[in-house]
């Protein structure tokens, strides 16, 4: 079997960036929230005025930067996984009964796609948050009921070729309830591209909710959003570009991670087919 | 061939008459729309105003029919916050977002099909790894990030670009990169799948037989080829693009119609938003149906089914 690579590097990274989530508190060294006016910008350690009381350097408000960067990983972590988990229950179920059943259910299913496909997720996420108000689980509500049409899409097809087998038939002639049949013998073994799918969406959630904050119009101050942190340093780019550059990298570290451990799934769950 | 246009005409209709219905229920996730219109802490009388001027007061199939039915007519509603006509206001905007989609994906297909290509010719190879690294690396970056970091390049340390704006050409160089690059490695897979699909079959073997040179084999024969699914796909990009413009048009106050977007969301301008979402959806509907029905132009197999 040929080495994964991707799999290996990915998974190492995600859990990497999972554990300094998950131990926050005991990691960071200061309290993210906590600002102290007269520290304002201090910069990096790397730099010739930073020093390692502050290893990242602290904002524009005196905050600890390296703390916020700790706690915004939650963040980013939490809005992937609801959203993955909330448009992937709705998107699984859709695209589950199109494949299942055909006809009628199976036009409706492509209809609710192509429209939702016709309308730019980000313009209709932002008007959203703008009128019912921005928090951390509007901007997941929001992303989760927008973001399952490819989970939709690649369940459907799945479930059709499942379907087709003799196992689904030997069920069905023994009897087996249609919900035992979808969960017992179709979910099983759609659930590689399930997984696939999922990890893609968290990324490309993650992904919204750091342009959503970025704009303004996604998880509020003071949360430590990596999007949130951009835009507020976005004035002091100028002179302090390292306040931009710190938590983008870490998204980009982010998405990377789990884009390659998606990759690397893939290979591993549905050989033979290629990303 | 004439059944399967109606069959699709009709779906891209009905399409696109769900979309102006979700449009217009935007308005009403709030609950009230006249709160939110009015404001935090505004007084009954303003409330009550604001109902009346939009036509709140009014049963919601009635608001509704009376806003589709202006739409069609050519009349697109009043702008609260710009104080003019909504049609006017966003065909001025249309040709600059338009402009910016069509540069963003020339510039994603600049870098993807060399790339693509090579990544085929040289399959499994480091040349391949590069290439899909870039891929990879390409679309962990957030757009918004990446646009910043051209900024500091391009304007602040070689002063050799404008932050913002969009009166010259020159305004449109950065947008465009940091739009387009996205778009790129969707494009990049693409076409390095389709090349080596390709590359394998019968006929490219007697092109080679024959003795033609390699170069003219590869690029008369096999990218001929491989990039008929490209057309497809690029349809549905410059709709992904347009919607996408409005993180960008934003950073770089690019005056057009994400940038309109932002500013309408922003003033709870919501005539202005709700037209802007519908004619972005109408226009992606278009260009899917416009990509399909030469879809099933190219290949017969796709009409029948």
């Amino acid at each position: 079997m040929k080495k994964n690579t991707a799999l290996y590097v990915g998974c190492s990274l995600l859990i990497f960036i999972v554990f300094c989530a998950i131990f926050a508190p005991w990691l960071s060294p200061y309290d993210p929230y906590v600002q102290d006016l007269t520290n304002r910008t201090v910069p990096p350690v790397w730099y010739e005025k930073g020093s390692w009381a502050h290893p990242l350097g602290t904002d524009q408000l005196g905050r600890d930067y390296l703390s916020r960067l700790i706690y915004g990983a939650r963040i980013s972590l939490l809005i992937g996984l609801s959203v993955a988990v909330i448009s992937g229950f709705i998107g699984t179920t859709m695209g589950m009964l199109a494949g299942y059943f055909g006809g009628r259910i199976d036009m409706f299913v492509s209809f609710m796609v192509t429209t939702r496909l016709s309308m730019p997720v980000i313009l209709v996420a932002l008007a959203t948050v703008a009128l019912v108000g921005g928090s951390l689980w509007v901007v997941i509500m929001v992303l989760g009921l927008l973001k399952w049409d490819r989970f939709a899409v690649v369940m459907r097809s799945a479930t059709q070729q499942v379907r087709a087998m003799e196992y689904v038939s030997a069920a069905q002639s023994a009897g087996a309830s249609t919900l035992r049949i979808m969960l017992t013998e179709v979910l099983p073994n759609v659930l590689p591209h399930l997984i696939v799918i999922a990890t893609l969406e968290a990324a490309s959630a993650i992904l919204l909710e750091a342009a959503l904050s970025f704009l303004g119009l996604g998880v509020q101050p003071p949360l430590p959003s990596w999007g949130l942190m951009i835009s507020e340093a976005k004035s002091y780019m100028f002179f302090s570009f390292w306040l931009i550059a710190i938590p983008g990298s870490a998204l980009a570290l982010l998405i990377f991670s789990i884009n390659l451990a998606g990759d690397g799934l893939h290979q591993l769950l549905t050989p033979g087919e290629r990303a | 061939m004439l059944a399967y246009i109606t069959k699709r005409l009709g779906l891209a209709v009905l399409v696109a008459l769900t979309v102006s219905i979700l449009a217009f229920m935007l308005l009403y996730l709030s609950g009230d729309p006249a709160l939110a219109i009015a404001g935090e802490g505004a007084r009954q009388v303003d409330i009550d105003m604001v109902r009346k001027t939009y036509g709140f007061d009014q049963p919601i199939i009635v608001q509704f029919g009376n806003w589709l039915f202006k739409i069609i007519q050519g009349d697109l509603g009043q702008s609260i916050y710009f104080k003019t006509e909504v049609g006017k206001l966003i065909f001025t905007k249309l040709e600059t977002t338009l402009l910016l989609a069509l540069y963003s994906l020339a510039f994603a297909l600049i870098i993807s099909v060399p790339l693509g290509v090579l990544a085929a010719i040289y399959k499994n190879s480091w040349i391949d790894r590069l290439c899909l690294a870039v891929a990879v690396v390409g679309q962990a970056m957030p757009n918004f990030f990446f646009a910043l970091i051209l900024i500091m390049l391009f304007s602040i340390t070689w002063r050799i670009l404008p932050v913002s704006g969009s009166d010259t050409w020159e305004h449109f160089v950065m947008p465009s990169i940091a739009l387009g690059y996205y778009a790129a490695p969707a494009f990049m897979r693409l076409i390095r799948a389709g090349m080596i699909e390709v590359l394998s079959a019968d006929y490219i073997r007697t092109a080679r037989a024959k003795g033609l040179p390699t170069r003219s084999v590869i690029f008369k024969h096999a990218l001929r080829n491989a990039i008929v699914p490209v057309v497809a796909l690029a349809a549905v990009q410059l709709g992904f693009l347009l919607g996408g413009s409005i993180v960008i048009e934003t950073i770089f106050a690019l005056d057009g119609l994400g940038y309109l977007a932002y500013q309408s969301i922003i003033q709870k301008d919501f005539p202005v938003t709700q037209v802007i979402v519908l004619l972005l959806s109408v226009i992606y509907i278009l260009l899917t149906l416009a990509s399909d029905i030469a879809n099933a132009w190219l290949d017969p197999r796709i009409r029948v089914a």
